[in-house]
């Protein structure tokens, strides 16, 4: 009875699912369809969710004021579970099953590059709000653009010369001491041009030392960092050592300032490292809510009234990477797939949340960054660094 | 001065650190010396101490002392049971098996920890409030000084019950030989249970303590420290209990004195190369006596 009742219960589900996938075949004539592929579930789940909400709020603004073309604007969310294989298998149904003419794509950068042969294959593009990445942009093996992939946040080189820059001018360092995460391409990419433009500006670094994700003792090498006395550290690494980093360093009486990337910006770094030893400390960021130019403030009251929380930089960048999408479309006053992209790679001067954002030939946005300063635990926005 | 300020800040660093080590390697030593067993689940006995000492302090705020103790009944009954469990049942099969038992048991501790309280890293709430001491430029903080002191008094418990108590006469009869321990009258099963329990117990203690010390605790934490807490009890002598101590705290000490004055890179490098070292030139380590396997 019970084997009846479950081969019954297969047949009927079957059936709807067949349904299901036919009538995504045909789009409907009215609406362009938007896709994102993010991370909903799984280790990044937040950052998903943040992304996911900035996007769904750019759509909601755009349709607000009639759409584009014509047109309304939708958006589907695929879940790629915060894991490279199901990116792919993702992007994958939100091409060829929900015919969507552009995707958000996701997070991570090794996630952005599994699918990217997707998007390749079906020249639909892809452009992520995040992947920092050099490699999501340009094919290492072959050297070359990938088409139809993007990016709204700069790359890692750009924030390792800027927070350089701000040692060496703002805070007048002439000294600093490196102490880079060796299991990170992202931190050590950081770390060298940190260390190149820091060098060209006269600076000298006199310490370079390394650790690796998951220690928990730094004490040892902090010692031998202190004994070199420099005027600043920059430790490019991700929140969860950098907070014990921090921590350790200021129990043993580094007191310089300590600086990093947008690995820090997490609501965590305050938790472990404590909110006095993180005072003096800068990291460089895409986005600061506090900024007041006039497009953040616009950016970050709308948010608000939508979600009733403060927008962080994963909204934010999702926003842009949405606006940039719909602007080309209004440029190609077109919803061919490949026709949008032409004219996204021609994006100039569009006027983004996160800063004036012009796309260079590798599609690389060149943009503004923020330094944010941490008081009392708190990020507090300090200044804005043009490209 | 400067190079001798810098030597003894190192020392102290070493020494927090090993004092951990020691405790780990502690764990391991008795169990090896009793059944003959790398008990490779000993690390994640270290993560569930540290998980118990942190719900206790912040579901049930409990204050340092309770939660320390309540930790380590926690791991002591959970390392009777994995004992029950997962090795009691292959104590006649050959060593390979047990060995590869407790590789399981250890993935399923690990990645059993992940869905049961998420893999994101959790922060430990402070229990005391940390100083530090400046003294004369050397820098010590209590949490330091409670790491030691907590190791020390754990030691000395331990030492007393092995060689003051009934127990402990049983522990180090069945670890000579078992079966003429057995022939005596003394419970070999029950003997084994309670070693498994003082050697969880005192990994739970260091789990709790290093969740203090650094602040942040996650379900692979216990990787790194028990295998390097392995290397501790080879290097001391494995089976031996003040080797393990010795052994925690050189560890400590040459991972310290290698990233300060050589490089920080070659700190895990060197804590493998000294365990080849050691198998090469000394295998039964430095406190061991060469004795010849029994046929």
């Amino acid at each position: 009875m019970l084997r009846k009742i479950l081969s019954q219960a297969l047949v009927i589900m079957l059936i709807a699912a067949l349904a299901a996938g036919c009538g995504g075949g045909q789009p409907k004539a009215d609406v362009i369809k938007l896709g994102a592929n993010l991370e909903m579930t799984g280790g990044n789940a937040t950052f998903g969710a943040s992304a996911a909400n900035g996007a769904k709020l750019a759509i909601k603004e755009v349709n607000a004021k009639g759409g584009v073309l014509g047109k309304q604007l939708t958006l589907t969310v695929a879940d790629n579970k915060s894991e490279a294989a199901e990116a792919a298998n993702a992007m994958q149904k939100l091409i060829t099953q929900d015919k969507v003419v552009a995707v958000i794509a996701p997070i991570a950068s090794s996630s952005v590059i599994a699918g990217a042969q997707v998007n390749q294959d079906n020249k639909v593009l892809a452009i992520s709000p995040t992947a920092s990445n050099p490699k999501v942009t340009v094919d290492p093996a072959t050297g070359k653009v990938r088409d139809f992939l993007f990016r709204a946040a700069f790359i890692d080189p750009f924030q390792g010369s800027v927070m350089a820059n701000f040692a060496a001018k703002t805070l007048k360092a002439k000294t600093a001491a490196l102490y880079i995460d060796n299991s990170s391409d992202y931190a050590k990419g950081l770390g060298q041009f940190f260390k190149e433009t820091f060098v060209k500006s006269g600076g000298k670094i006199v310490a370079e030392e390394a650790y690796l994700q998951k220690d928990t003792d730094f004490k040892a090498t902090l010692t031998k960092i202190k004994a070199q006395n420099p005027d600043v550290l920059f430790v490019p690494g991700y929140y969860q050592e950098v907070g014990m980093i921090v921590k350790q360093a200021r129990e043993l009486g580094l007191n310089m300032p300590i600086m990093g990337g947008d690995g820090w910006d997490s609501a965590k770094l305050p938790e472990i490292a404590g909110t006095q030893a993180l005072n003096n400390t800068f990291f460089s960021n895409h986005y600061s809510p506090d900024d007041n130019s006039p497009a953040v403030k616009a950016f970050v009251e709308a948010y608000k009234k939508e979600y009733n929380q403060i927008p962080d930089a994963f909204a934010a960048l999702a926003y842009d990477a949405t606006m940039m999408v719909i602007e080309a479309i209004k440029r190609a006053n077109s919803a061919d797939p490949v026709k949008i992209k032409d004219e996204l790679a021609k994006t100039k001067d569009f006027q983004a949340v996160s800063g004036l954002i012009t796309l260079n030939a590798t599609h690389d946005p060149v943009k503004s960054a923020v330094i944010i300063e941490m008081k009392d635990g708190k990020q507090t926005f300090r200044e804005k660094v043009n490209p | 001065m400067e190079f001798t300020h810098q030597l003894i800040q190192q020392l102290i660093n070493g020494v927090s650190l090993g004092s951990i080590y020691a405790l780990i390697a502690l764990g391991y030593t008795m169990v090896y010396g009793i059944i003959r067993l790398i008990n490779f689940a000993h690390g994640d006995i270290y993560m569930l101490g540290a998980y118990v000492g942190f719900f206790a302090t912040t579901t049930f705020k409990m204050p340092f002392l309770p939660a320390l103790i309540m930790a380590m009944a926690v791991a002591a009954v959970v390392g009777i049971v994995i004992e029950r469990a997962a090795y009691r049942p292959l104590r006649q099969a050959p060593k390979i098996a047990v060995l590869i038992t407790a590789i399981g048991v250890s993935l399923l501790l690990e990645y059993g920890g992940m869905i049961l309280v998420t893999p994101q890293p959790r922060t430990f709430p402070a229990v005391f409030p940390a100083h530090t001491y400046n003294i004369g430029g050397i820098i010590v903080n209590n949490q330091q000084i409670v790491i030691l002191a907590v190791s020390i008094a754990l030691m000395v418990l331990l030492t007393y019950i092995v060689h003051r108590t009934k127990t402990g006469k049983a522990m180090r009869a069945v670890s000579f030989d078992t079966d003429a321990a057995r022939l005596m009258g003394i419970d070999v099963d029950r003997i084994i249970s309670i070693t498994f329990a003082i050697g969880s117990g005192l990994a739970a203690a260091a789990g709790v303590l290093v969740g203090i010390y650094y602040n942040s605790i996650d379900p692979l934490m216990g990787i790194m420290p028990g295998l390097k807490a392995f290397v501790a009890a080879v290097l001391g002598g494995i089976g031996i209990i003040p080797g393990a101590m010795l052994g925690g705290i050189i560890l400590g000490v040459i991972e310290a004195l290698v990233s300060g004055f050589i490089s920080s890179t070659f700190r895990d490098a060197a804590a493998f190369a000294i365990l080849i070292v050691i198998l090469l030139f000394r295998p039964s380590g430095l406190l061991g006596k060469n004795v010849r396997e029994k046929v």
